[in-house]
């Protein structure tokens, strides 16, 4: 039996994979496209989030925009000296950033809220934690959409 | 138009200091504001922009919600069980009405 394809097409195939994963995988950078930045200095009263102690978790790949799951989950004691009071999600790909706000206590015990949003397209959510000590932590995730979720 | 939403506590009894996983889901059409019909016209928007869940009287969670947020919106959090009591989850639509459900927890 003959080889069905040669040496020099299986690298010719191996360069374009890799030139598409060099190109897709990291996102982009994100340049705002919205009103995401406005939104994020309102919430935060124009202080730089620290990265870290927010744990973000969507799929990577969504099919379907409509109704992509998310979780938040913020690092926390949650005693009444030191715990999450808001969690702002926007995202930096829809015709307005906002997602949504979480409220939290010490009666809430966790810092961790799940829901289903709207992703117009690929692009970048972020989340931004404000603790009762006025700091505030930010955790960002890109997710890959098949299927927008605004209509239109 | 009376909507029923649908509550799940992951236990109905609770040790004090316990968590309490709640899940929510509530039909609504969370129209967007931004999507046009057929001749053009923007449909209006109607979303559920605020969420609230009192145990017992005391707010222990609240959420506001953008047209970003799902259609049919789901929702679900913990909080720690203090005290006996009606788990009471209110939504607020655009228009001011609510949509409320109920369930109880006990502290053992």
């Amino acid at each position: 039996m003959k080889r069905s394809f040669d040496r020099r097409q299986v690298l010719t195939w191996g360069a374009g994979v890799a030139a598409i994963a060099a190109l897709g995988i990291p996102g982009g950078p994100a340049h705002a496209k919205n009103d995401v930045e406005e939104v994020i200095a309102k919430f935060t009263g124009g202080k730089t989030p620290t990265t870290g102690k927010v744990k973000l978790d969507l799929p990577e790949i969504a099919e379907n925009g409509n109704t992509v799951p998310m979780t938040v989950a913020v690092e926390s004691p949650m005693t009444t000296e030191s715990y999450v009071s808001d969690v702002l999600v926007v995202t930096d790909g829809n015709p307005r950033a906002g997602v949504a706000v979480f409220h939290f206590s010490p009666a809430s015990g966790v810092a961790e809220a799940n829901t289903r949003i709207r992703l117009a397209t690929s692009q970048n959510i972020i989340a931004v934690a404000k603790m009762n000590d006025g700091s505030f932590f930010t955790a960002t995730k890109a997710v890959k959409v098949t299927i927008g979720g605004c209509g239109g | 138009m009376s909507v029923k939403p649908r509550i799940k506590l992951d236990k109905k009894e609770a040790k004090k200091g316990e968590l309490v996983e709640v899940k929510a889901l509530v039909q609504h059409i969370m129209e967007s504001g931004q999507r046009k019909d057929r001749d053009g016209k923007t449909i209006p928007r109607k979303i559920l922009n605020k969420f609230t869940c009192t145990v017992n009287g005391k707010e222990v969670f609240s959420a506001d919600f953008e047209p970003a947020v799902s259609a049919n919106p789901y929702i679900q959090f913990k909080f720690k069980a203090q005290e006996s009591g009606p788990v009471v989850l209110t939504w607020v639509d655009d228009d001011g009405t609510k949509i409320v459900g109920e369930d109880n927890i006990t502290v053992i």
